[in-house]
């Protein structure tokens, strides 16, 4: 409780301290979180299609863009960790591509799929990938030799050796990725909202500047924080649960 | 140097597959240029001095951001760790501020810092001080106490300990940290340098392929190249963790 | 007495490293054979042979019966800790229905003592209490041939002695076939019905032994019995123990000599 106490006391002071400043200070750059605050009501509450129109659709791209990442990663994953031949051929590859910084490839993708929907996705999932697929990999070569001779002398079949041995055994190390991945999420969703759409958080955040209103920025900056802690504190309550199995609970405020 | 050749037929592999991808009426040519046009536009891209001028311009970019991160991150890291009053009291500001993604801030950084380098160099050292950070926080959290019991015992002070035994041992993880600031500096950076127009640099070279003369290989060139750098930096960085923290 | 498990000139080399070489045996239907040679001597790679965890490099292993279980030493690993225990019980039951699944996890977990921790996870039992589930697991497969490597050597003294009373008791009441892996002369000649006595490597076998004692036995007094201390020095003696070491040829073939010799007499 004290430690509750103590570290929403620190934030809600600073916050306090800004809104003093921005006061006094009055510059346009810096505008006091009670103005920030409002604004936001202004755009997102009072006006709901801008609420519908551009939040939504943004959390539903970032949401499926990481959810189809995840699966693919995590399958793909799975296979080339349990086999180290494959391993040795994807590597490199792997690597180089994981290098690429996502946004190079935005053009590309803005031709390929042409400007919208798929192109975003396209976008999110190859930038938010990659965590989850190297960390399935890693996970699924983490399947100790026991557990493996004994799958094996009880002949189970295949989907319950993929199902029921290396994807829980590799779930502590796929979670680690998925949350990284989560976050990436967030950001290459504000990325591909900056190109070629007409709606988003991104693209209002866009708009906003053009129009010089410093207000509606901090607002946009402040739902996208807002944002990326509540999504990452819901995954890691999946995680708490999903990974309940564990002997000893893990330090979770190491990403 | 088996598995060098694997990983070499790994890439010839792929490459194939996108020439014939690129070469197919599935996919239209002007969008996806195969390999064999994207390395020659590389081979004359790399001896052309603007190309060369835009990588060292990234690169520069890259490298002052990743210092200045290590600068900010380290020390506060160190704070944070050993001192776990403030850690608390921050923990919730700093829960606030990591998930804020850096390209949000591009708008405001530009009003505030115009279309020169200081834009995209304080975006990507905000992307970059978190992994370092929790890297540092989270060294301190695994010193072993009987070290810093030992030193203690022999006399040395709260400072003494922090640089004599807090740091060396914090070191491993700290390097890692960097290297993942690395690469996810190189994304902002490049990212930046994308969007925000500034006037030189990888990513401004990418913007201009395209909306210019829609020239997609030089596209793929740039991206290449920001592939290999993002390579480099990650190889460079671990090797160097490797060589000098044996412990 | 049918033969459940024939082992005929079986031999395995790792690179060219021979860890066991040219071994032949017969498991008889509802017998207790343990296995005990020194350690490094190539008794775990026999197991593997056997269960088919790794080929063979020569011979031939033939099994009477499809199904074939193995206890082994590390049962914090060989547990699945995402699984509670009755869900460990039921691992190699996947492909019977649920309702058959359940009874059958529930009369192994009450063989071992363990009804009242079908819901626990493997992690929160002690190691004993472990390495019951372990086994529990595989009289639930209902095995033709139940493998032990080493199966009580990483408990204590005590829960060792209930562990093979348990052992005993258990395959006396299902009538399972059970090869033991150990080191423990005095497990062997405790458990076994046969001793298979192996050299250092490459394994061979160096005599083959039956157990002169009553089938039910008492930690207390088939320990002290006098056929229980002879057979179990006699085996110390083949293994070499405070001996200097010889070529391992010659002297298995001294010992074999030796045996029949005593055997005829
Ligand atoms: N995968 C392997 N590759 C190479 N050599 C191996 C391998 N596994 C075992 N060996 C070697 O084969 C020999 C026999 O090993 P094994 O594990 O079968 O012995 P063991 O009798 O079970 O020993 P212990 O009593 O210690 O359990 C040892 O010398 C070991 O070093
Ligand atoms: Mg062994």
């Amino acid at each position: 409780m004290t430690k509750f106490l103590q570290r929403w006391t620190v934030f809600a002071g600073l916050v306090a301290v800004w809104q003093l400043l921005g006061w006094f200070a009055d510059d346009p750059f810096f505008p006091p979180p009670s103005k920030i605050v409002s604004a936001a009501w202004d755009w997102w509450v009072l006006e709901p299609e801008n609420f519908t129109g551009h939040v939504v659709p943004s959390v539903v791209r970032l949401l499926s863009g990481w959810v189809i990442a995840s699966v693919l990663g995590v399958s793909l994953g799975l296979l080339l960790g349990r086999s180290d031949r494959a391993m040795e051929y994807a590597g490199p590859l792997l690597v180089f591509l994981r290098s690429i910084p996502p946004p190079a490839l935005v053009p590309v993708f803005l031709l390929l799929f042409k400007a919208g929907t798929s192109m975003q996705l396209a976008t999110i999932v190859f930038g938010v990938i990659w965590p989850v697929l190297l960390n399935s990999v890693d996970g699924a070569r983490s399947v100790d030799v026991t557990k493996v001779d004994t799958s094996a002398v009880f002949r189970i079949p295949r989907w319950q050796w993929v199902l029921g041995v290396v994807l829980p055994a590799a779930s502590p190390k796929i979670f680690a990725g998925l949350r990284v991945s989560l976050s990436l999420s967030l950001v290459l969703m504000v990325i591909s909202e900056l190109v070629g759409t007409d709606n988003g958080i991104g693209s209002q955040l866009m708009q906003a500047q053009r129009e010089f209103d410093y207000t509606r920025m901090w607002a946009g900056i402040v739902l996208l924080g807002v944002l990326g802690y509540g999504l990452n504190t819901a995954l890691l309550a999946v995680e708490r649960r999903a990974l309940a199995w564990q002997p000893r609970s893990r330090d979770e405020q190491h990403a | 140097m088996r598995a060098f050749t694997r990983g070499l037929l790994g890439i010839a592999g792929f490459l194939v597959l996108w020439e014939l991808l690129g070469r197919s009426p599935l996919i239209p040519a002007h969008a996806l240029p195969p390999p064999s046009v994207v390395f020659g536009e590389l081979v004359t891209q790399l001896t052309s001095p603007e190309f060369i001028g835009h990588v060292v311009a990234t690169v520069l970019a890259l490298l002052i951001a990743i210092v200045i991160a290590i600068a900010i991150a380290v020390p506060s890291g160190l704070v944070l760790g050993s001192v776990p009053a403030v850690r608390h009291a921050t923990r919730a500001v700093v829960e606030f501020l990591r998930p804020i993604p850096s390209v949000a801030l591009i708008p405001l950084a530009l009003v505030m810092l115009g279309f020169g380098p200081e834009t995209k160099i304080t975006l990507a050292v905000y992307a970059a001080l978190w992994p370092i950070l929790f890297n540092t926080i989270y060294a301190l959290d695994e010193l072993d106490p009987l070290l810093v019991d030992t030193a203690r015992v022999f006399g040395t002070g709260r400072l003494g300990v922090l640089f004599l035994v807090a740091l060396p041992s914090a070191l491993p993880f700290v390097l890692t940290g960097i290297r993942l600031a690395a690469t996810t500096a190189l994304i902002v950076m490049v990212s930046v340098e994308l969007m925000a127009g500034s006037q030189i640099g990888l990513g401004y070279f990418i913007m201009e392929a395209r909306s210019g003369p829609g020239r997609m290989d030089q596209v793929l060139v740039g991206t290449v190249v920001a592939g290999a750098i993002g390579v480099l930096l990650n190889n460079g960085l671990e090797r160097v963790r490797r060589r000098w923290v044996a412990w | 007495m049918s033969n459940m498990l024939e082992v005929a000139d079986l031999g395995h080399t790792y690179g060219d490293y021979e860890a066991i070489g040219g071994l032949s045996f017969t498991v008889r239907a509802g017998e207790l054979v343990c296995v005990v040679g020194p350690s490094g001597c190539g008794k775990s790679t026999l197991l593997r042979t056997i269960s088919g965890l790794i080929e063979p490099s020569r011979g031939d292993v033939s099994l009477k019966g499809s199904h074939l279980a193995v206890v082994f030493q590390d049962y914090s690993r060989s547990l699945f800790p995402w699984l509670t225990v009755q869900g460990n019980v039921e691992f190699p039951l996947r492909s019977l229905p649920r309702a058959e699944r359940r009874v059958r996890a529930a009369e192994a977990l009450e063989w071992v003592g363990l009804s009242g921790a079908a819901r626990k996870r493997p992690w929160q039992l002690s190691g004993g209490m472990q390495q019951r589930v372990a086994i529990a697991r595989a009289l639930a497969y209902r095995p033709s041939l139940l493998l032990m490597d080493e199966p009580f050597a990483s408990v204590d003294a005590q829960t060792r002695f209930e562990l093979e009373d348990l052992l005993l008791r258990v395959r006396r009441e299902h009538d399972t076939t059970v090869l033991v892996v150990t080191h423990d002369i005095d497990e062997s000649v405790y458990l076994g019905d046969r001793i298979l006595v192996l050299s250092g490597s490459p394994a061979r076998l160096v005599a083959d032994l039956e157990v002169p004692l009553p089938a039910e036995r008492d930690q207390v007094t088939t320990r002290t019995d006098e056929g229980f201390v002879a057979l179990r020095s006699k085996v110390a003696r083949l293994l070499n123990v405070g001996k200097p070491s010889m070529d391992v040829e010659k002297w298995a073939e001294a010992e074999r000599e030796s045996l029949s010799e005593t055997v005829s007499s």
